[in-house]
């Protein structure tokens, strides 16, 4: 999985912190259609982090983002992406709520 | 570092987890072991507090001491640590305070009924208008792995170094007895109706108890061989039975037994502010300013 890829397969998709996941496999293991597996790199704590393997099977419905308890993960649906609006300014200092 | 199929779409600016908003994004990474089940539940809850529709600057959360006692350092909520134990006085003296608030505590099992067991049973017996949110990881994580009052009989402990033989609470049955209007347990299996009944109890008025079985690998899996985090996961997974209503006497827990799963509790009784106002106002009549209001209206 490349950043570069730009086609769509599948009903949704994931991101992924790679920085922050500590490999507890959650995501992969209660993943529905079963479309994560481990990388084989490490991050730079030393954990394996998820790669969607089978990118046409993840149908965006974020229950990875549910299980992983290390907030590094989640999915989205493409037509829920595409509702977005493009960025409207920097990232705030001050998080805000929704 | 970040991975996506959608290129065109920036991490952290177009869009993100949407539990990020709720957390103090600074405070992460968190402290938590690979594998703790605890930021499970912070996720659920960071979905029930959108979907309670509750306004966020009126809800307050109240930790005590222990690896679940930091989900209050991580919420960008009002969020206070107090002293161990102390979460639930904590609690009451802030909602009697300003009544206007939505006022939960989110601790460990130690924190809330071993040195907290005395005030759990107080306010549940009062009916006070707080949500308690209790991950129950059989053990005391933060301090090493010592028995727990609801550590399962069996399981060896660093201070059970044979096993357990102290009988543990029932927690449902516990918080029952004592009078809360609302009880469920689930675990980071069932997120989603973890996070269902987060909302309910959000939206609840009175004392509510949710359990949240949780994994803590670090120390009650690796000392009795129960593997990784997600291998307690999956064997929630396995072992859950889901019984709505059920007869909080029969949902005790064994060591990696059957766990009975679900709400067993959902009831109406006045809150303490209530009885207060309708017992002073009865008594005292014109003389008596009733006091606050019971609940946040949502
Ligand atoms: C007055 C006092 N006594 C003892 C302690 C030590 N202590 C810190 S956390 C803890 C138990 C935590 O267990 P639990 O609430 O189950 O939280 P967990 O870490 O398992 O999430 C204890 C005994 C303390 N901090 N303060
Ligand atoms: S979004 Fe759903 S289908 Fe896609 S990886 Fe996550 S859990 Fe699996
Ligand atoms: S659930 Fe989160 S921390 Fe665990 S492996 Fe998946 S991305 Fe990493
Ligand atoms: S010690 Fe146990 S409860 Fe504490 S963070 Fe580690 S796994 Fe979680
Ligand atoms: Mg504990």
């Amino acid at each position: 999985m490349s950043e570069a890829e730009t086609v769509r397969r599948g009903k949704g998709t994931i991101f992924l912190r790679i920085e922050i996941c500590k490999g507890c496999s959650y995501c992969i293991d209660f993943c529905p259609t079963h479309c994560l597996e481990f990388s084989r790199e490490f991050n730079r704590k030393g954990y394996h982090y998820p790669v969607l393997a089978r990118p046409e099977d993840c149908t965006g419905c974020d229950l990875c983002g549910l299980y992983c308890p290390d907030f590094a993960i989640f999915g989205v649906r493409f037509k829920d992406l595409e509702k977005l609006k493009p960025p409207q300014g920097p990232e705030p200092l001050i998080p805000t709520r929704p | 570092m970040s991975a996506t199929e959608a290129p065109g779409f920036k991490l952290g600016v177009d869009i993100d987890n949407p539990v990020m908003p709720y957390l103090r994004r600074d405070r992460i990474p968190h402290i938590w072991c690979p594998g703790c089940g605890i930021g499970t539940t912070v996720n659920c809850f960071a979905r029930a507090l959108t979907e309670s529709g509750l306004n966020l600057d009126e809800v307050a959360i109240v930790s005590g001491i222990g690896c679940t006692g930091r989900v209050a350092g991580y919420l960008n909520l009002d969020s206070f640590h107090t002293t161990h134990g102390r979460a639930i006085p904590f609690a009451t003296g802030l909602k009697l305070a300003n009544p206007k608030l939505k006022v939960v505590v989110y601790s460990g099992d130690g924190d809330l009924f071993a040195i907290g067991g005395n005030h759990f049973v107080h306010a549940a017996r009062r009916n006070m208008d707080i949500m308690v949110v209790c991950v129950n990881n059989f053990t005391y994580g933060m301090t090493g792995g010592q028995v727990a009052p609801t550590t399962p009989l069996g399981p060896t402990q660093t201070t059970m170094p044979y096993g357990n033989f102290e009988n543990p609470f029932n927690l449902p049955f516990l918080a029952d007895a004592c009078g809360a209007v609302y009880v469920a347990r689930w675990t980071v299996y069932h997120v989603k109706q973890l996070t269902r009944a987060m909302k309910e109890g959000l939206n609840k008025k009175g004392f509510v108890f949710i359990e949240a079985l949780s994994p803590c690998p670090t120390l009650y899996s690796r000392r009795n061989r129960l593997g990784d985090g997600v291998d307690q996961v999956k064997y929630y997974k396995e072992k859950s039975v889901i019984k709505n209503d059920a007869n909080t006497k029969d949902v005790a827990l064994g060591f990696q037994s059957e766990i009975i799963v679900g709400k067993f509790v959902d009831r109406e009784r006045p809150t303490w502010l209530e009885a207060m106002n309708e017992h002073l106002g009865r008594v005292l009549g014109e003389r008596y300013t009733p006091y606050g209001v019971t609940h946040v209206e949502d």
